[in-house]
């Protein structure tokens, strides 16, 4: 930070445990670096002061390095002259809000002048000092592209990250892993035990997300440091970490587990259910052990001074074997708002919006609130948010712990996404009430019989479908409904494991890859209806309902919602329909007796034939975007809701709330050209890792705001590549025409361009790309196509010709399309960009 | 190199191993933890230090005799002991920390510390509660402890002994025995070592100085003698209010023309030599994020500090000297300008090691003060 004074500080340094070559953002990092000596660190802390002061910054400033780790040399990296990604991992790992001290800076102050937030004693020019050890794992999306490469380079691919505190090393890697919430929980989660030890050392090449596990099995090996240091240029400390790490695995297997150990496993965090694991006790046992014995997380403060200074703000991290320093609080009544962990795809930044939002409404509402994450990145986790924060893992052992200590007056899992529903069972368990909607009516939505029977009671269609178990039954069950149908694990989001299956084989492979991910739930198998995909949040008080608007996707029904442009107010529903939506909105609701919010997709087919396809009794993606346009604060409604008001008093007419007079469309962003070897076709299971918003008077601008928003900025060289099915052959005339009006020149594939030019579309075939040049792949790599359009076949084959063409189109910064419904509407768009004055509408103002 | 090794594990019990070493307060808390180093009884006045790096600088600071530190940060030995020494020996009494690395990882590193404290006859705790104790120590102040292996102790008789316990003496002990010389082809600088870092005749020496050092009880005469262009007062260990001789000798040295700059005890020497007073923080400054602002720019600076003892402000007379930095934190002064004198004396150390060196531009304005470079 440096102040228009000049006056400069450093807020924190940062320690790669990757070496150079690992982007920043995918490597595992802790705060402070803890294998620099004073001399190291004073030397590159001099220099980035001098960096900041010669380029002459104000405000916030991150410097990246290269030391050699065996000279005092150095390189600088990057310097960013902003506030970065670092910066908000910085302010969550000192406590000193970057971002803040540098708007004030950005008003004249300086850095003497500026109160420090947590100490209200000292002044932000200060350095924290840390008395504990930060580390962060980021959240790779390995997981939803399977064939994607899982090396990580200077390309950064993490969609998020986990932080954790502990007062030592061990405890807050320990913590960290399993805050990702991919089933990992130790240094054990994958294994590498098949390996001979050749193969091991020479798999220790690999830098990808499991390198840390390796690292761990060669320790357990006893392959020296020295040799895993000169294959991973792992630093040999933390490598000695690893290593005290699974020398507690063997300990915890092979001693008996004395107080003592016990009390050692829990001081590097190893949670309960590991513990068992390891000494064939069960996680009971283990968890009544520690409580006969006092072995209970204690709570520290995050204060920026290492306790020199008393704190006045709560922000908490867990501990073993130290003395607690929360203050027990009792006047008020006290709510748990659990957070929604890493951002992941699927789970995003929404769920932090209504977490902030939820716990907002909670203290205006005079409840003491207390936040529960693990997102350094998130709003939620601002010291300032709720009356109490704790920087924790989203585990039931780590909540329980929290819970032990607080005791709060219930707890909120309907704004928190699938992370914070997971934990409902066990705070039930441990006596907290969930506030809002029960968790057996959550289960209800979830479990395929009894929610059949509820849409029976309540007289609504949804496409016919049934649960299985193994692909025999489900192969059964698809042929039994005829294909296409949809296949899907229950208790998902973002659509994870679910594809349309076409034939038998297609059955097999999912089913195959679901089986991978362990489930322990049942897999839904579904008719596949083709027709408008609309979207609903409602909130329910258990009588009236609210639904402040009807939201359409323009791609039709089999690409996931998350990732099909979504359209405020519904652009060409029937009155009939929508109201047909309304009530059955209102009796699903009622029926699942919701109290606060809940989320539910429709399919219309015809005029108004209404499905219902999933229905969510909690908080969903889509609150926060349907919140901003419609001006109607969902989240602050249901957290009233929640605490005992009605619709009727909170000031609004309970069912429809009356279409705005503008348009706003939702826009998915994806980041295919940062994941090598991800499939980018569009389909049910989600991909985009970001949205963005265009809102006007007229459908046609806001389409074309959102498309600029999400960064496709045509035409350019006016050149496209067409290639679709047969079955699509007439909307790609349609299409091609309107492209051709605008001046665009169309290559396609054989069959496409024969289409084409029959239809009096101008087309020029193209080789496919297995024959010889000029083909397909010369055009694309010729860097003079705008945008290329491939529907590909549903079900599990995918062209390799299909793959090949997307995945170089992307790397080459083209545009691509994988459905027909997005290549009309950015069409519609295109012609459009004569809109010379784009108008302006405020969103902070819209009602 | 062989491709295996074969490492204890640390969490098997062996027999003689992990002593038990037990931390007594002056007030009656008792901290158990595991002996490291000596397990020789110690008792000695218990203060903090915040860095999270350069321990070993900390480690080597005479300013530290008379003193057990307890470290904040709680992982300590990560690098081991490198060549960074910042005088001969270590000076703490005893040493505090929450955990020590089993495994130094540096290219410098030429040992551990658990090894480092042996050598030097220092006791130490680990595994202790450092944060707790720093509560304490900062709710309560600065107050004697005792760390023992003695797990029989009669708390009563601790605690007497605690109270009674006084630190007296100690710049005698960590002063130089004779005097020596650095050589430079620049200015003639007469340091006089009140316990010094040695980094505060390494940044002279650097600029080209001929650093001569002297041992605590040089006469004003000698040095004035030597016909130095520039005194440097250095830092120290305990109550400054104590060392009456060499403030008699100090009085002397502000008599003269010499240019003077001093840091830390020197600092509150030349005070009390020129009719001010010192006064005792209730936990005191150690740690490298402390801001100091210069009075003259109005600039912050972040030093390295170590101190218990503070200049008071308040007494001293606007005829003798001026202040010229002031801590940000608490208010309390930082350093003096000496009204009609080319003399220039900051609480802080710019000579950082460890710590911040943002203030190395005060050995600068010393040499222009000495008449620029030669």
């Amino acid at each position: 930070m440096r102040d228009g004074a000049g006056n400069c500080i450093t807020v924190c340094n940062m320690e790669n445990i990757d070496p150079v070559g690992v982007h920043t953002g995918d490597s595992i990092v802790v705060a402070p670096s803890q294998t620099l000596g004073d001399k190291e660190y004073q030397m590159l802390r001099t220099s980035a002061l001098n960096i900041i002061s010669e380029l002459n910054i104000t405000g916030g400033c991150n410097v990246q390095y290269a030391l050699h780790p065996e000279t005092f040399e150095y390189c600088v990296i990057e310097v960013n002259p902003r506030v970065s990604r670092s910066s908000a991992l910085a302010s969550k790992a000192t406590g000193y809000p970057i971002a803040k001290v540098a708007a004030k800076i950005a008003l004249g102050y300086n850095l003497d002048e500026i109160k420090n937030a947590i100490t209200q004693k000292t002044y932000a020019s200060f350095e924290p000092m840390l008395d504990y050890v930060v580390v962060k794992i980021p959240r790779l999306p390995f997981d939803k592209f399977i064939s994607a490469k899982r090396t990580l380079t200077t390309q950064m691919k993490a969609t998020g990250e986990v932080m954790s505190i502990c007062n030592n090393f061990e405890g807050a890697l320990m913590k960290a892993i399993r805050s990702l919430e991919q089933h990992v929980d130790s240094l054990m989660s994958y294994d590498f035990t098949d390996l001979t030890d050749d193969e091991l050392i020479d798999q220790l090449k690999k830098v990808d997300d499991m390198r840390m596990w390796r690292i761990a099995e060669a320790c357990r090996r006893g392959i020296s440091y020295n040799l895993i240091h000169e294959i991973t240029k792992v630093d040999e400390w933390f490598i000695d970490k690893f290593a005290i790490i699974t020398e507690m695995e063997t300990a915890l297997k092979t001693q008996e587990l004395t107080p003592e150990l016990l009390a050692e496993a829990k001081r590097i965090e190893f949670p309960d259910n590991v513990i068992a694991q390891l000494t064939g006790k069960t996680e009971q046992e283990i968890h009544d052990m520690r409580h006969a014995n006092g072995i209970v997380a204690a709570y520290k403060i995050v204060d920026t001074c290492a306790a020199e200074f008393a704190a006045e703000t709560p922000y908490y991290y867990s501990v073993y074997g130290s003395e607690n320093e929360v203050e027990q609080t009792k006047d008020k009544k006290k709510v748990l708002v659990l957070g929604s962990g890493p951002i992941r795809i699927g789970q995003g930044i929404e769920f932090d919006f209504c977490s902030v939002h939820c716990t907002w409404a909670f203290a205006k509402d005079g409840y003491e609130t207390i936040i529960v994450n693990n997102n350094p990145e998130t709003v939620s986790t601002d010291f300032d948010i709720a009356d109490k924060l704790y920087f924790e893992p989203l585990t039931a052992e780590d909540v329980e712990s929290i819970v032990d200590i607080e005791k709060p007056d219930g707890a909120v899992v309907q704004f928190g996404g699938q992370t914070a529903i997971k934990l409902t069972e066990a705070l039930m368990k441990m006596g907290v009430p969930i506030l809002g909607t029960s968790a057996e009516n959550v289960d209800k939505a979830e479990d395929r019989e009894l929610f059949d029977e509820i849409l029976e009671e309540c007289e609504i269609p949804r496409p016919t479908g049934g649960t299985v178990f193994t692909a025999e039954e489900a192969k059964e069950v698809a042929n039994r409904l005829g294909y296409p149908v949809l296949v899907r694990p229950s208790y998902v989001l973002g659509g994870q494991g679910m594809q349309i299956a076409i034939n038998d084989n297609d059955i097999d492979e999912f089913i195959g890859i679901i089986n991978r991910i362990a489930q322990d739930h049942p897999i839904l198998v579904d008719k596949y209806l083709q027709g408008k995909e609309i979207e609903v949040d409602a909130v329910c008080d258990g009588t009236d309902i609210l639904i402040p608007g009807i939201m359409e996707h323009i791609e039709r029904a089999g690409i996931h919602s998350g990732d099909s442009i979504s359209v405020y107010p519904a652009q060409s529903l029937t009155e009939g329909a929508k109201a047909k939506i309304a009530e059955y909105t209102r009796r699903l609701a009622k029926s699942l007796h919701v109290i606060g919010m809940i989320n539910i997709q429709f399919i219309v087919c015809g005029e108004d034939d209404v499905y219902v396809i999933e229905v969510n009794p909690r908080s969903s993606r889509t609150v926060p975007y349907i919140s901003k346009v419609t001006g109607i604060p969902i989240v602050p409604l249901a957290t009233q809701v929640i605490t005992g008001k009605k619709i009727k008093d909170l000031g609004y007419t309970p069912g429809l709330q009356p279409e705005a007079d503008y348009v706003a469309v939702k826009m998915p962003v994806f980041s295919f050209e940062k994941i090598r070897g991800a499939d980018i076709s569009l389909g049910p299971e989600m991909k985009s890792t970001g949205e963005c918003l265009g809102i006007a008077k007229t459908f046609d601008e806001a389409l074309y705001k959102a498309f600029i928003g999400a960064g496709i900025k045509l035409p350019k060289h006016k050149n496209m590549i067409m290639t679709v099915r047969d079955e699509d052959h007439a909307d790609a005339v349609e299409i091609g025409r309107r492209f051709e009006k605008i001046g665009y020149h169309i290559f396609a594939t054989s069959g496409t361009a024969r289409a084409l030019n029959e239809a009096g579309v101008k087309a020029t075939p193209v080789r496919k790309i297995e024959q010889e040049s000029p083909n397909l792949l010369d055009l694309i790599l010729g860097h003079k196509i705008d945008l290329v359009i491939d529907i590909p076949a549903q079900g599990a084959e995918h062209s390799r010709d299909g793959f090949v063409i997307r995945r170089n189109a992307i790397e080459t910064g083209v545009n691509v399309l994988t459905a027909i419904d997005t290549a009309y509407a950015l069409i519609t768009s295109l012609e459009n960009t004569d809109i010379k004055k784009l108008s302006l509408i405020d969103i902070a103002k819209v009602q | 190199m062989s491709a295996f090794l074969l490492r204890k594990n640390i969490f098997t019990k062996g027999k003689g191993e992990q002593m038990k070493a037990f931390l007594i307060l002056e007030d009656g808390t008792v901290f158990t933890g595991t002996s490291i180093g000596s397990t020789r009884d110690m008792i000695s006045e218990i203060v903090f230090n915040t860095s999270m790096t350069g321990y070993l600088e900390v480690l080597t600071d005479p300013s530290y005799a008379g003193q057990a530190v307890v470290m904040t940060y709680p992982l300590i030995g990560n690098y081991g002991i490198t060549p960074d020494m910042e005088s001969l020996k270590a000076w703490p009494d005893g040493y505090i920390v929450r955990e020590l690395s089993r495994m130094p990882s540096n290219f410098r590193c030429e040992g551990t510390i658990q090894d480092f404290l042996k050598k030097y006859d220092i006791p130490g705790i680990a595994g202790v509660d450092t944060r707790a104790l720093t509560k304490i120590l900062r709710e309560k102040g600065t107050m004697n402890g005792m760390i023992t292996t003695n797990e029989n102790y009669d708390l009563d008789e601790v605690i007497s002994k605690l109270k009674n316990y006084k630190v007296e003496g100690v710049v005698s002990k960590v002063t130089c025995e004779e005097k020596y010389v650095l050589e430079g082809t620049g200015k003639k600088v007469a340091l006089l070592d009140l316990g010094a870092k040695k980094n505060i005749a390494k940044s002279l020496n650097d600029r080209g100085c001929e650093v001569t050092v002297y041992p605590a009880d040089t006469t004003a005469d000698e040095i004035i003698a030597s016909n130095p262009d520039g005194i440097m007062l250095s830092n120290g260990p305990g109550d400054p209010a104590e060392c009456t001789s060499i403030i008699k000798e100090i009085k002397k040295l502000y008599e003269t023309d010499i240019p003077i700059f001093a840091i830390c005890l020197g600092h509150q020497l030349m005070a009390l030599a020129t009719g001010g007073t010192t006064y005792k923080l209730k936990y005191g400054h150690r740690g490298g994020n402390h801001p100091v602002k210069d009075l003259q720019t109005g600039r912050v600076y972040i030093s390295s500090q170590n101190h218990g003892y503070v200049v008071d402000e308040d007494k001293i007379d606007p005829n003798v000297a001026v202040p010229a930095f002031k801590n940000v934190n608490d208010g309390t002064n930082e350093g003096l300008a000496y009204v009609g004198k080319n003399i220039f004396t900051v609480q802080f150390h710019p000579e950082a090691c460890p710590g911040p060196q943002d203030s190395g531009y005060l050995f600068d304005r010393f040499l222009e003060m000495m008449g620029g470079e030669k």
